[in-house]
């Protein structure tokens, strides 16, 4: 009895200290294991699946970001990210302020679109006050103006075979990669891209979209964070899937390590 | 005379051992291990979450002085952590509610090695990874979240049915025993009931029933996906910047809570506790009658 008594005892004893030292080793015991592609952190990301499944059965396919009013808006948006793109597409369609841009809607359509921003501007637009939410944990709320993306995808006639719509844009992210920088590139599922309130902004707090908020067209996906709301915008590709752009995991952000979700 | 008899009993008493009972099932052993790894990294990869802005606000958005757009800027932080410079140096500065603290000695805003400072919210040995990075701290926290969340579904419904939950609340005996349990807490004398004591039975019910729901109702409606589903929810803590800072509050409670509930294990007897608590077994006080049909072991 006293033998069994001290070796349950030992039993606690070991139990207790191995817990504690699981525990307070000092975190960063835990870094192995957590990189990108890690079996670790791969087996951890799958609840990031079970977020975006879960969200997209309790969450009405069109059901409403909340909008605000005028008086919510408080200050400007605050930028993020890139807010000067220096690269020499883009600079070329800054110098003439915009009147050659063109935005793109290509890949897996029926027909191909190709609009200036006065053809997007004759569109009809939705204005919205909604709340940007960065990945960060800072929030601004700010009003967007520009048409919805839906229509124009069924004008270009999306094809079954396509799942995704990968945003291109102008800017690049200067990361150290040995690459040159990326450029930074965005993706959202079909139910995003046809939600209400996804639209092509290019009019914010009543006057043109600024140069730091991505002008002359950024996405507004109002159900996702902000790393969402691609900015620069040039071409909108429908695929079926995203793994030939970039790291292959659907965006800039999601590249180094970001959920691709985005709407928690 | 009286010391005689103190002499006489006090001895015996300590040798007096009562029944081994069995007081705690395998749901909630099980479920309190899976919590405390839960927590866990809940706490070091939200603390390196945080970190990202380290700046809690009220209200739905965030103020931001060089964003002002009429005659003064929205100003509605209430907390930052963070550095600035001065004279002797660059120094961690923690702002509370307009009054602002050198930190640096906690590690608070500045941290490391000092000769080369880290400049962030929290310390690297309080964070998963240790090092500043947001998307693998939200990979840890999300997948600890379902598995908190899980757990405690787990939990409620085993507790409905052996009637643990019933246990935890205190009821109108309970109260009436308070200010005994708290002088019993005060001279660290610790009575080893079958019953929880009323103060256990408070800390219980505020982690469980309070802080629980609410940490995890805050973390959902910081989330603009269930913002658009469920947008009553976020309004009903005030704001989306409002609910981030009451979800830190309550972070603070539970960690308040870790400590309380280890001191407190070490005082009434680690061992006894630890058993409890692994094989669901617990040595009661003398004063507790044997009783076999409730599974009691000499």
């Amino acid at each position: 009895m006293r033998q069994l008594i001290l070796n349950r005892r030992r039993l606690l004893g070991l139990g207790a200290a191995s817990a504690s030292t699981l525990l307070l080793s000092g975190c960063d015991w835990y870094d192995g294991g957590l990189g990108m592609g890690d079996g670790l952190r791969s087996a951890l990301e799958r609840a990031n699946a079970l977020t975006y499944h879960a969200q997209r059965l309790l969450v009405g396919q069109q059901a409403l970001a909340t909008e605000y009013t005028d008086a919510d808006i408080r200050q400007g948006q605050r930028p993020n990210g890139t807010v000067d793109p220096q690269t020499p597409e883009y600079l070329a369609v800054k110098a003439n302020n915009f009147a050659d841009y063109r935005l793109n809607i290509t890949g897996l359509v029926n027909t191909p679109l190709s609009l200036s921003l006065a053809e997007l501007k004759a569109l009809p637009a939705r204005t919205q006050i909604t709340r940007h939410d960065c990945v960060e944990g800072w929030s601004c709320i700010a009003k967007w103006t520009g048409p919805q993306l839906g229509p124009l995808l069924d004008r270009a006639g999306v094809q079954p075979a396509a799942r995704f719509c990968v945003y291109h844009c102008y800017d690049t992210m200067d990361d150290g990669s040995l690459d040159g920088p990326p450029p930074y590139y965005e993706s959202s599922d079909l139910v995003d891209a046809f939600h209400p309130q996804t639209i092509l902004a290019y009019g914010m707090n009543g006057g043109d979209l600024p140069i730091a908020n991505g002008a002359p067209v950024r996405m507004r996906i109002e159900r996702a964070l902000g790393y969402k709301q691609a900015k620069y915008v040039h071409t909108i590709e429908l695929v079926s899937d995203f793994t030939k752009f970039g790291g292959g995991r659907g965006g800039y952000w999601e590249d180094n390590g970001y959920d691709w979700y985005g709407g928690i | 005379m009286a010391t005689i008899t103190e002499d006489r009993v006090e001895p015996r008493d300590r040798r007096a051992k009562g029944p081994l009972i069995y007081r705690q099932s395998i749901f909630t052993r099980v479920t309190h291990w899976v919590w405390v790894v839960c927590l866990f990294f809940l706490l070091c990869s939200g603390l390196n979450i945080f970190n990202a802005h380290p700046t809690l606000y009220i209200g739905e958005q965030s103020g931001f002085p060089n964003l002002q757009t009429g005659s003064q800027h929205l100003d509605n932080a209430w907390l930052d952590i963070g550095a600035v410079n001065t004279p002797d140096g660059p120094r961690g500065q923690t702002t509370l509610l307009g009054h602002s603290f050198d930190t640096t000695g906690l590690g608070l805003g500045m941290s490391g090695d000092p000769a080369n400072p880290e400049f962030r919210g929290f310390p690297g040995w309080l964070t998963v990874p240790s090092y500043y990075d947001l998307g693998t701290s939200r990979v840890v926290h999300f997948f600890f979240a379902w598995i908190l969340v899980a757990t405690l579904a787990v939990w409620l419904v085993a507790s409905a049915f052996n009637r643990h939950i019933a246990e935890i609340p205190p009821g109108p005996r309970d109260w009436r025993q308070l200010p005994r349990d708290v002088l019993n807490h005060l001279r660290l004398r610790f009575e080893h009931r079958r019953q929880y004591n009323v103060l256990q039975k408070i800390a219980y019910s505020v982690v469980l029933f309070i802080l629980f729901p609410l940490i995890m109702l805050t973390g959902m409606s910081m989330s603009p996906g269930l913002n658009a589903a469920l947008p009553w929810l976020v309004e009903l803590f005030g704001g989306r910047q409002t609910a981030r800072s009451i979800h830190f509050l309550t972070m603070n409670a539970l960690v308040l809570f870790f400590i309380i509930h280890i001191v407190m294990v070490l005082l009434a007897g680690p061992f006894n506790e630890l058993r409890q608590m692994i094989t669901g077994r617990y040595r009661a006080g003398p004063e507790v009658g044997f009783d076999a049909s409730r599974r009691d072991k000499p």
